[in-house]
């Protein structure tokens, strides 16, 4: 068994309209000291699993372990295992940086010293000092994302599970808290970490589980996925939508692949196997089919594209 | 492997209580902090105090008596009960917020939370009940009985709005909202603290509202307070209604019943977020 382990997990629950399947047979292993990406789009049940994993909420039927004990059986002892950081698992925004990082020290169980000593440490260490003292309402979001980090970090737990840790935030915030992440993961802590972004899971993970519909619908390092799903895109943007049926008819002719077209009703791309070759043909027979283009280009897959290619259709946009 | 960390505090019960004292202290730095209860816990009370003083007592003038002493008991009682409304609210905001969620990824209590919560709400009301009695003091009520038997009266009092922070603890998590919370209590706290003896002896109600404010709790509070605090004044007279008559042990049986009721009812419905 490796060191957290989900096995056929389920979570139904009824609205008023319908029965949601939020987690529909989803099953992880993730050995100790590596790092687990689950990769999928809003409402395709990454925070339901880590919920589960993290005592939050029981499924509806399935199992879970971390190092052998039973999410649903021994919560408590897994939560003192594991630590939480992530959009629903919050710092209280009236309280400072420092009583925010005692509170959760002393609700571990440190003596007041201890709780006081951890936190200083930890505001040092992930340079909060001008946060320390003023009530984390007024920080920006990059700030408030490092103290929930930290709040999580306390006890220094072997388990760890970040929840969409940059969602929202600015690119230089989001690098970061990626140094921060990276070097935490250097100490060997084990660690689970959702996101919707691609990038974010080729940055930070070991291995890739992307989920749809609240099931593992692949598996992999990040590379593996990449091959699985074509290495780069040609892209062009159309100045006339009313061109859009030709034009995939022309991308067509340059790979086997599926061609995309996005939301914007403009763009169309295919996955190419050598892609500034195929851009320079691409933007050849546009211009000898005499069709307009705003824009054409090379680029690496996107979430999207994953999706496209393992599912069929679009990532959703569920909230 | 599985506690990886040093664990200072061991025990359950001394883990339970530095719980229930860390979540308290939290709730005292907000009342500090926030300016939204500070108005919430000492404006309004004061302002209370000396509204319904001014305006009623200075119209209802009794015959060798005075309404300020009949009034004050009333006015305590009423604040202290729409106090607990903020267990609910905060409840509810908590939940909102996720920090209700953090914490129970902690290895902490499922009951020490929600005793920290009401702990630091019966703060929070035993400020209200000091920032009454100064102005009351101010205004010309007085005490005309023993100190023991005012303190208990007061004991009554905070009791009695901790005993309701539970109630409201539970549809606070029953109704995941803030503003729900606040409606919800206006409804059912308004006519429980005015179809009462707080502004009028019950005996001037028609019947069947007669009824219901001999029997309603509050009722028996306000009763058992003027009891105790010794206002009781001449010219307004008390009914010779069974729970009149018995205030205090009436009182002090709801007490018991409320927290009987709803302080397990609070900890299954907390336990229970884990199902949805």
């Amino acid at each position: 068994m490796s060191f957290i382990e989900a096995d056929n997990l389920k979570k139904y629950y009824k609205t008023k309209t319908r029965e949601v399947k939020a987690l529909d047979g989803l099953s992880l292993s993730i050995p100790q000291g590596t790092v687990k990406g689950l990769l999928g789009p809003n409402g395709a049940g990454k925070t339901t699993a880590v919920k589960i994993l993290t005592t939050l909420t029981v499924p509806t039927s399935g199992e879970a372990f971390i190092n052998g004990v039973s999410v649903t059986e021994e919560p408590d002892r897994i939560r003192r295992m594991i630590g939480v950081s992530g959009q629903y698992a919050a710092v209280d925004q009236k309280l400072t940086g420092f009583e925010n990082l005692e509170m959760i020290g002393r609700l571990y169980h440190l003596s007041p010293q201890n709780a006081k000593k951890r936190a200083n440490e930890l505001i040092e260490l992930f340079d909060l000092v001008e946060a320390a003292n003023r009530p984390v309402k007024g920080f920006s979001g990059g700030m408030r994302r490092r103290i929930d980090l930290a709040g999580a970090l306390i006890v220094n737990p072997p388990v760890l599970f970040l929840d969409e840790p940059t969602t929202g935030l600015d690119p230089k915030s989001r690098l970061d808290l990626w140094k921060v992440i990276k070097d935490l993961v250097s100490a060997g802590t084990t660690v689970l970490l959702t996101t919707q972004y691609l990038e974010e899971a080729d940055q930070l993970t070991d291995s890739i589980a992307v989920i749809d519909h609240g099931k593992v619908i692949a598996e992999g390092t990040s590379d593996e996925l990449k091959r699985q799903i074509g290495g780069q895109y040609v892209e062009v943007s159309l100045v006339s939508p009313d061109d859009i049926p030709r034009g995939k008819e022309l991308l067509s002719s340059l790979s086997k692949e599926t061609v995309f077209e996005a939301n914007d009703g403009r763009t169309i791309s295919v996955a190419v196997d050598d892609a500034a070759v195929m851009l320079q043909k691409a933007l050849r027979i546009f211009a000898e089919a005499n069709i307009d283009l705003n824009d054409a280009g090379m680029r690496r897959p996107t979430l999207d594209d994953v999706f496209l290619s393992l599912t069929g259709h679009q990532a959703e946009q569920e909230a | 492997m599985t506690i990886s960390y040093q664990v200072d505090v061991t025990g359950k019960l001394q883990q339970g209580l530095s719980d229930s004292w860390v979540t308290t202290k939290r709730n005292i730095i907000k009342l500090r902090r926030d300016p939204e209860i500070f108005v919430f816990t000492l404006i309004q009370p004061i302002m209370f105090v000396l509204l319904f003083n001014y305006v009623f007592a200075g119209a209802i003038n009794i015959e060798g008596g005075n309404y300020t002493q009949f009034l004050m008991a009333g006015i305590f009682a009423q604040t202290v009960v729409f106090g607990s409304t903020y267990s609910g609210s905060a409840m509810a905001q908590d939940l909102k917020d996720g920090i209700i969620d953090r914490f129970r990824t902690l290895p902490m209590g499922n009951a020490a939370l929600l005793i920290g919560r009401t702990a630091g709400d019966l703060v929070i009301n035993a400020a209200s009940m000091a920032a009454m009695l100064l102005t009351g003091f101010a205004v010309g009520w007085r005490i005309n009985s023993s100190i023991p038997e005012a303190l208990l009266a007061i004991g009554l009092l905070l009791g009695f709005s901790y005993a309701f922070s539970w109630v409201m603890v539970l549809i606070g998590m029953s109704v995941r909202s803030p503003e729900i919370i606040n409606n919800v209590s206006f409804l059912v706290l308004f006519p429980l603290t005015f179809l009462s003896n707080a502004f009028v002896p019950s005996d001037t109600l028609p019947t069947p509202l007669r009824i219901f404010a001999e029997w309603n709790p509050v009722s028996a509070l306000i009763q058992a307070c003027r009891e105790l605090f010794g206002n009781i004044p001449v010219g307004i007279p008390v009914s010779d209604s069974f729970t009149t008559q018995n205030a205090l042990p009436i009182v002090l049986i709801g007490i018991a019943a409320l927290l009987v009721i709803f302080i397990p009812a609070s900890i299954l419905k907390f336990k229970a977020l884990a199902k949805v």
